[in-house]
C-alpha cells in the first residue's frame, strides 16, 4: 500500500514538475534554472552545517551522556566567533556578486540578443482573461499567444482591471501589468510546443480559470496562423471591447481581426478616461 | 536616582518640584516615543504627498490653489502659540499662581482657534476653485496630509481645555504638570509638523 | 425597507447578510459550511455567557480579569485571544486544503468567493490575532519579571491596547455572523479592494480589523520599549537583560516604527473607499504602487516582530534545558539589533515583479540575504549553547531543535526568493506560500507553543502533561513537513497560490499529501487541548508553587508559581546576567528580606473595556454604515479618555502585613519541598525547587 502510494507520488509528482521551470523550453527559463541550480548547490554548504551538527550535539551532550565535559559557564570563544560570522558573510558576498550580475542579466525588460527583430506583442489583464494584441499583424487573442520558434518575444503588459501577474513557467518569469502604466516582458521559445500560461495575482471568482496557451511553432506555420487568424477573426469593434470588459470567463480562445490601432494604449488609459468623463 | 541624574529632554521640573520631576521620568519619555511613531506617521504622508504631486489628473495643481499670504499667516500663529505654551510652561515650572498659567493657556488656545479659522477658510477657497480631495491624486495626498495636522491642532485644543478645567479642579498636582508637560511636546510637534508642511508642501508648490 | 429610518439605523444591513438565510435560500453545501461557521460563532457565543450565568461568574469575571490591569492577566487574556483565533484560523487551512485536494478538475464544495474569504481570514488571523496577541502576551507577562518590575510602564495604556484587539478580533468574528469578510488576501492590495471592485462590506471589515490591530500593537510597543527602558530593577544592567528580554525590546521597537505604515496603509484605503478619495484607485492619478510600498514597510519588520521574540524564547529554553550558559550572549544581542535594522531595508522584495529597473531589484535582493547573515549566527549560537551541556529533551527543547533544523530550510528558500530572476518564477505561487510557512510556523508557532510549555508551569503554578505536550509537538513537526513541502513542487511547478480549483491533474498527489499534513496539523491543535484538559485534571500532582520547575536563570524563576501580584515582594538587586541561576549556587537565594514594605499597586479601572467595546462597536457601524453607532462610540471612547484623566484615586496598597503573609507561606513551601534533580524533572517529584550542585 505504502510502495503503491509512494509510486503514485513519484509519477504524479514528475508530471507536476514537467509543468514548471525545470521542464524549460527557452533561454531565459533555462538561465533561470541554471542558476536555481547554482544557488541551491552553494545553499547545501550553509545549511549542511546546521542539519549535521543540531542532532549530533544535541544528542551526544544529552543529560545521561556523563563521559564528556560539562561547562556551565563557558559561554563565548572568539574563534569560534569568527567561524560563525565570517562565513556565512563571504557566502553572502559571493552570493551577491552572482544576484547582481543575475538580475542584470535576467531583467524582465532587456531584449534578448538576436539577429531577429523582436516578435511584438501588447497584453492587456481583462476579468478574468487574457487579451494578446499583434500590433503590427491587427489581430489579437484571447488566451491563446502563439509565437514563432526562435524569434524573441517583447510584450508589453497593462491591465483593464485589478493588477494582475503574468506567468509562464516553461519560458519566462512574471511582471505584473498594472492600469494606467505598461511593464515589459522578454522572451522566447527554443522549441515548438504548447505552454501553460496563468494569472497568479487573486483578482476575484474566476482567478482560477485565467490561464491562456502559449504556442510555440515554427515561423512558417507561424505565418499561416497569422493569416488565418487575420481570415477568420471577428472584426474588433467597440461592442467587442464592451463585452470583453465584462467580468467573464473565456471558455475557449477568441480570435480577432481588424483591431484599431492604438487599442493597447486606449486601454491602458481607459480608467482615466472613464472617470474624467464623468466629471 | 535624584532629579539630577534623571533629565529628560525639553522642560524639566528638577530645580522646583524634584518629586514630581522623577515620577515624570518614564511619561515623558512614553510621550517622545509616542511622537516619535506620529512623526512617522506624517513622514510617510508626506512621502506619499511628494510621489503624489504630479497626479494633478488635469485637474488643479498647486500652484493655482496654494496662496502664500493666509499660509505665512498660519505659520506666525502657529509659532506664536508656540511661545505662549512655553510661557505657560515656565510659569507652571516655577509654581507662579495659576492665574498666569490660565491665561497663557487661554492665549495659546485662541491662536490655535484662529489657526484653525485661517486653515478653515483655506480648504473652503480651495474648495470653491474645485479643489476637492475626490478630483485627483495630488489632492487625496495634500487633503490626507495638511487636515491630519489640523486633526492634531483640534486634538491639543480639546486637551488645553481638559487641562484649563482639570487646573480648576486638582490645582497643580503631580499629574496635571506630568500632564502639561506633555501636551506642551505635543504642541510644539504640531509646529514642527506644521512647519515641513509650510516648507515642503507650500513654498514649493508657490514657486513658478 | 421604504421607510427612511430602517436604512439610517441599519446601514447596509439586509436579511441576506446574514449566512443562514443565504443557506436557507440556496442550501448548497458552500452555503451550509458559511452558516454553520456563523453557527458555531453565535452558539459558542451563547455557551459562554450561559455558562458564566449559571456559575456566577459576572462579578469575579469583571472584577478579576476584564478590569484588572495587572500586566500577568493582561498577558493571560492576550494568550486566550490568540488561541481561540487559532483555533479558527486551522479550520479554515483544512477547508483550503480539503477543497483544493477535491477541486481537482471540478469545482470542489467550495465556492470560490468563500474560498477567497477562508485565505484572506486565515492569513489577517494568522498574523494580527493569532501571532501577534500570543507573543504580545508572552511579553507582557514575562518581560516585568525578568527586569524586576511590578508593572509595565503605563498599566491602562496596556489594557487599552489588549481591549483594541480584542476589539478586533471581535470584528473577524463578526464577519462570520453579518455580512462577508474581504477576499484581497491578508495584504489587502488594492486596487481590487477599492470600491469600484469590491462594493461590499468585506474589505471594510479587514480595514477596521488591522487597523485596530496596528494601533494596538503600535500602543503596545510604546509600553514595552519604556518598560524595558525605565522600569528595570537596581543592577539590571541592558547587557545584564534576558535575551528574551532584548528581543522584545526589538521587537517593541519594531512595532513603534512599522506600525505606522500598516496604519496609513489602511487608512488611505479607507478614505478612497468611504470619502472617494484617489490613493490607490485606478483613476485620477491613483497608483497601487504606493499602497505595496506603504504596507510592506510594515509587512517585512512585521515578520522579525513575529519571528525576534522567538528567537528570545528559543534563547532562554536552550540555555535552560542544557544547563549551561548562552553562548555569545553579546554576538545574539548585536545580532538582534541588527536584524531590526536590516529589516527595515529590504521592503521592496515582496514585489520584485512590478517592473522596477534590474539595479534597484539587486540592491534590496542583497540586502535581503544581507539579513540571512545574523540569522544564520543565531541558529550557531544555539548550537554552541548545547555545546559542552546537559542536554534534556523536554517538549520546549524539541520544539527548539525542530526549529532550528526546519528554519534552515525555510532560510535557503528565502535565499532563492531573495534572487529576483527566481523569484520572478516563483512569486505568488505556492513555493513562496510555502517559504513563508517554512518561517513563521518554526519560527514563530513552535516558539510559541515552546514558550506556552515552558513557562505555563510559572503562570498557573503547575506542569502541563508532558506525554500529550511531545505527542501535540509530533503532530506539529510532522504535519508541517507533510503539508508544506508539496507546497515547494507545486510551485515549482507554476500553481498559483489562492487558486480555489485546480486544472492539472499532475498536482493531485501532492494536493492530497498537503491535505493530509493540514488534518495532522489539526491533530496537533487537538492534543493541545487534551493536554490543557489532562493538565488541569492532574494539577495536583503537578504542582509547582515554589516556582523554579526546570532550573531557570533569570529572575521570573525567583518568585512563586504563579507570582503574587506585586511580582516581588522587595525589588530585587542584581549584580550580574542570570544573576538567579548564580544565586542558587553560590548563595541562599530563598532568603527572605531583611523588612516589608507597604506597596502601591493600581486599582482596577473599566476604562479599557469601555474603549475596547466602543472601538468595536465603532467600526462595526463604519463597516456597516450605521452612521450613529460609528459616531457614539467615538464620543464613547473621547468621553471615556477624559474621564480617567480626571480620576485621582488610581491607587490602592497593599500592607507590609499583608505583603509579609503572602511572602512567608511561599517560603514555608519552599523550605517544605524537596530539591529535584534534572534527571526526573518532569515527574511529579518535581515541586519547582531545583536541585544544584556548586
Amino acid at each position: 500500500m505504502a510502495s503503491l502510494a509512494a509510486l503514485l507520488l513519484l509519477l504524479g509528482g514528475c508530471g507536476a514538475l514537467d509543468l514548471g521551470v525545470m521542464n524549460h523550453a527557452g533561454p531565459v527559463a533555462a538561465d533561470q534554472w541554471r542558476l536555481y541550480k547554482i544557488v541551491a548547490v552553494v545553499l547545501i554548504f550553509v545549511a549542511g552545517p546546521v542539519l549535521l551538527l543540531v542532532p549530533l550535539i544535541a544528542y551526544h551532550y544529552r543529560l545521561d551522556n556523563k563521559d564528556d565535559a560539562y561547562r556551565p559557564n563557558w559561554g563565548f570563544s572568539w574563534s569560534l566567533e569568527a567561524l560563525i560570522w565570517l562565513p556565512p558573510i563571504a557566502i553572502v558576498a559571493g552570493l551577491g556578486v552572482l544576484l547582481c550580475d543575475a538580475t542584470h542579466q535576467l531583467d524582465p525588460y532587456r531584449a534578448l540578443p538576436s539577429k531577429q527583430p523582436p516578435l511584438e506583442v501588447q497584453v492587456v489583464a481583462l476579468d478574468w482573461k487574457w487579451l494578446f494584441i499583434y500590433p503590427d499583424d491587427g489581430i489579437a487573442t484571447v488566451n491563446q499567444l502563439a509565437v514563432p520558434v526562435g524569434r524573441p518575444v517583447h510584450l508589453s503588459l497593462t491591465s483593464g482591471t485589478v493588477m494582475q501577474s503574468l506567468l509562464i513557467p516553461q519560458l519566462a518569469g512574471q511582471i505584473y501589468a498594472m492600469a494606467g502604466m505598461r511593464t515589459q516582458l522578454n522572451f522566447a521559445a527554443d522549441r515548438p510546443g504548447v505552454y501553460r500560461g496563468l494569472n497568479t495575482q487573486f483578482n476575484g471568482a474566476g482567478f482560477q480559470h485565467q490561464k491562456f496557451s502559449v504556442v510555440a511553432m515554427p515561423d512558417r506555420e507561424y505565418r499561416h496562423w497569422l493569416t488565418l487568424r487575420a481570415a477568420d477573426g471577428q472584426p474588433f469593434d467597440d461592442n467587442v471591447l464592451k463585452s470583453l470588459m465584462q467580468k467573464s470567463v473565456a471558455q475557449r480562445p477568441l480570435f480577432f481581426s481588424k483591431v484599431p490601432p492604438g487599442l493597447f494604449e486606449h486601454m491602458m488609459m481607459a480608467n482615466m478616461q472613464k472617470e474624467e468623463a464623468i466629471r | 536616582m535624584s532629579a539630577s541624574e534623571t533629565k529628560h529632554a525639553g522642560l524639566n521640573l528638577g530645580g522646583t518640584d524634584a518629586k514630581t520631576h522623577a515620577e515624570a521620568e518614564h511619561a515623558i519619555f512614553g510621550f517622545w516615543i509616542f511622537l516619535m511613531s506620529d512623526a512617522v506617521i506624517f513622514a510617510l504622508l508626506f512621502a506619499t504627498y511628494g510621489v503624489m504631486l504630479p497626479a494633478t489628473a488635469g485637474g488643479p495643481t498647486p500652484t493655482s490653489v496654494f496662496k502664500i499670504g493666509p499660509t505665512f499667516a498660519e505659520t506666525l500663529l502657529l509659532l506664536t502659540s508656540s511661545l505662549t505654551y512655553g510661557m505657560a510652561s515656565v510659569a507652571m515650572k516655577h509654581g507662579s499662581p495659576l492665574g498666569g498659567i490660565h491665561r497663557w493657556l487661554a492665549v495659546t488656545l485662541l491662536l490655535g482657534l484662529i489657526f484653525l479659522a485661517f486653515e478653515w477658510h483655506d480648504f473652503s477657497d480651495m474648495f470653491a476653485q474645485g479643489a476637492y480631495p475626490t478630483r485627483s491624486g495630488f489632492l487625496s495626498a495634500f487633503f490626507g496630509l495638511v487636515p491630519l495636522h489640523g486633526l492634531h491642532v483640534i486634538a491639543g485644543i480639546v486637551w488645553i481645555l481638559v487641562m484649563m478645567v482639570q487646573l480648576r479642579v486638582f490645582g497643580l498636582d503631580a499629574r496635571v504638570k506630568i500632564n502639561l508637560l506633555r501636551l506642551g511636546l505635543f504642541w510644539h510637534f504640531l509646529d514642527i509638523v506644521w512647519i515641513a508642511i509650510f516648507s515642503t508642501v507650500y513654498l514649493p508648490g508657490l514657486l513658478p | 425597507m421604504t421607510d427612511p429610518v430602517w436604512p439610517m439605523l441599519l446601514g447596509r444591513f439586509t436579511w441576506d447578510s446574514l449566512p443562514f438565510v443565504r443557506a436557507w435560500h440556496n442550501p448548497t453545501t458552500n452555503e451550509l459550511i458559511a452558516a454553520a461557521a456563523g453557527g458555531i460563532v453565535v452558539v459558542s457565543g451563547i455557551a459562554v455567557l450561559v455558562l458564566i450565568t449559571v456559575l456566577r461568574r459576572w462579578r469575579w469575571l469583571w472584577t478579576e480579569w476584564l478590569t484588572s490591569l495587572d500586566h500577568k492577566k493582561i498577558g493571560i487574556l492576550y494568550i486566550v485571544i490568540a488561541l481561540v483565533m487559532l483555533a479558527r484560523a486551522l479550520v479554515e487551512a483544512n477547508l483550503m486544503r480539503l477543497q483544493q485536494a477535491v477541486a481537482v478538475g471540478n469545482p470542489g464544495f467550495v465556492a470560490p468567493e468563500h474560498f477567497a474569504e477562508l485565505f484572506s481570514t486565515h492569513g489577517s488571523i494568522m498574523i494580527f490575532f493569532m501571532a501577534m496577541p500570543f507573543l504580545t502576551g508572552l511579553i507582557n507577562y514575562l518581560v516585568p519579571l525578568q527586569i524586576g518590575a511590578r508593572d509595565v510602564a503605563f498599566p491602562v495604556l496596556n489594557a487599552i491596547s489588549l481591549w483594541l484587539t480584542a476589539a478586533g478580533a471581535a470584528l473577524m468574528m463578526a464577519s462570520l455572523v453579518i455580512g462577508r469578510f474581504s477576499t484581497g488576501g491578508w495584504s489587502g492590495y488594492p486596487p481590487f479592494t477599492e470600491i469600484g471592485f469590491n462594493p461590499g462590506v468585506g474589505p471594510d471589515y479587514w480595514i477596521w480589523a488591522v487597523t485596530l490591530g496596528s494601533l494596538a500593537s503600535t500602543m503596545t510597543g510604546i509600553n514595552i520599549a519604556v518598560t524595558i527602558y525605565k522600569m528595570r530593577c537596581p543592577g539590571m544592567k541592558l547587557m545584564r537583560m534576558p535575551l528574551f528580554t532584548w528581543t522584545s525590546l526589538c521587537t517593541a521597537i519594531l512595532m513603534i516604527f512599522a506600525m505606522p505604515p500598516l496604519t496609513v496603509a489602511t487608512a488611505l484605503l479607507a478614505l478612497d473607499r468611504y470619502l472617494g478619495f484617489h490613493f490607490f484607485t485606478n483613476a485620477l492619478g491613483g497608483n497601487m504602487m504606493h499602497y505595496a510600498n506603504l504596507f510592506w514597510m510594515f509587512g517585512h519588520p512585521e515578520v522579525y516582530i513575529v519571528i525576534l521574540p522567538a528567537f528570545g524564547i528559543y534563547s532562554e529554553v536552550v540555555s535552560t534545558f542544557s544547563s549551561k550558559e548562552l553562548y555569545g550572549y553579546k554576538s545574539l544581542v548585536i545580532a538582534t539589533m541588527a536584524i531590526a535594522v536590516l529589516s527595515f531595508t529590504v521592503w521592496l522584495h515582496h514585489f520584485f515583479t512590478m517592473g522596477q529597473s534590474a539595479s534597484i531589484n539587486a540592491a534590496f535582493g542583497i540586502a535581503t540575504m544581507a539579513i540571512g547573515v545574523p540569522t544564520g549566527v543565531k541558529i550557531y549560537n544555539w548550537i554552541w549553547t548545547m555545546f559542552r551541556g546537559e542536554v534534556r529533551f523536554t517538549t520546549p527543547m524539541i520544539y527548539a531543535l525542530a526549529f532550528m533544523m526546519t528554519f534552515v530550510l525555510g532560510g535557503l528558500t528565502g535565499i532563492i526568493l531573495a534572487f529576483p530572476p527566481l523569484d520572478y518564477i516563483v512569486h505568488n505561487t505556492l513555493f513562496l506560500v510555502a517559504h513563508f510557512h517554512n518561517m513563521l510556523i518554526p519560527g514563530t508557532l513552535y516558539g510559541l507553543l515552546a514558550a506556552y510549555t515552558f513557562w505555563f508551569p510559572k503562570v498557573f503554578g503547575y506542569r502541563l502533561d508532558e506525554r500529550w505536550g511531545r505527542i501535540s509537538c509530533l503532530c506539529w513537526i510532522v504535519g508541517f513537513y507533510l503539508a508544506f513541502m508539496p507546497l515547494y513542487v507545486l510551485g515549482a511547478s507554476g500553481m498559483a497560490r489562492r487558486t480555489q480549483a485546480v486544472m492539472e491533474t499532475a498536482y493531485r498527489p501532492w494536493l492530497y499529501m498537503a491535505e493530509a499534513g493540514a488534518l495532522i496539523l489539526l491533530c496537533a491543535f487537538a492534543a493541545l487541548i487534551v493536554q490543557l484538559w489532562v493538565s488541569i485534571r492532574r494539577r495536583g500532582a503537578n504542582d509547582v508553587f515554589v516556582g523554579d520547575p526546570w532550573d531557570g536563570r533569570a529572575l521570573e524563576w525567583s518568585v512563586s508559581a504563579p507570582p503574587p501580584e506585586f511580582n516581588f515582594a522587595r525589588l530585587p538587586h542584581v549584580d550580574q546576567a542570570h544573576w538567579f541561576y548564580d544565586a542558587k549556587r553560590k548563595y541562599a537565594p530563598y532568603a527572605p528580606p531583611i523588612a516589608y514594605h507597604d506597596i502601591w499597586m493600581l486599582r482596577n479601572s473599566a476604562v479599557a473595556p469601555v474603549i475596547g467595546i466602543a472601538s468595536g462597536a465603532a467600526t462595526f457601524g463604519l463597516v456597516w454604515h450605521m452612521w450613529w453607532l460609528a459616531i457614539f462610540g467615538l464620543i464613547v471612547i473621547f468621553a471615556a479618555v477624559v474621564a480617567r484623566s480626571f480620576v485621582r484615586d488610581t491607587h490602592r496598597v497593599i500592607p507590609a502585613s499583608e505583603v509579609a503573609r503572602i511572602d512567608e507561606s511561599w517560603r514555608e513551601a519552599t523550605a517544605r519541598a524537596q530539591p529535584v534533580p534534572r534527571e526526573i524533572e518532569t515527574s511529579p517529584a518535581n515541586q519547582g525547587l531545583a536541585l544544584v550542585r556548586s
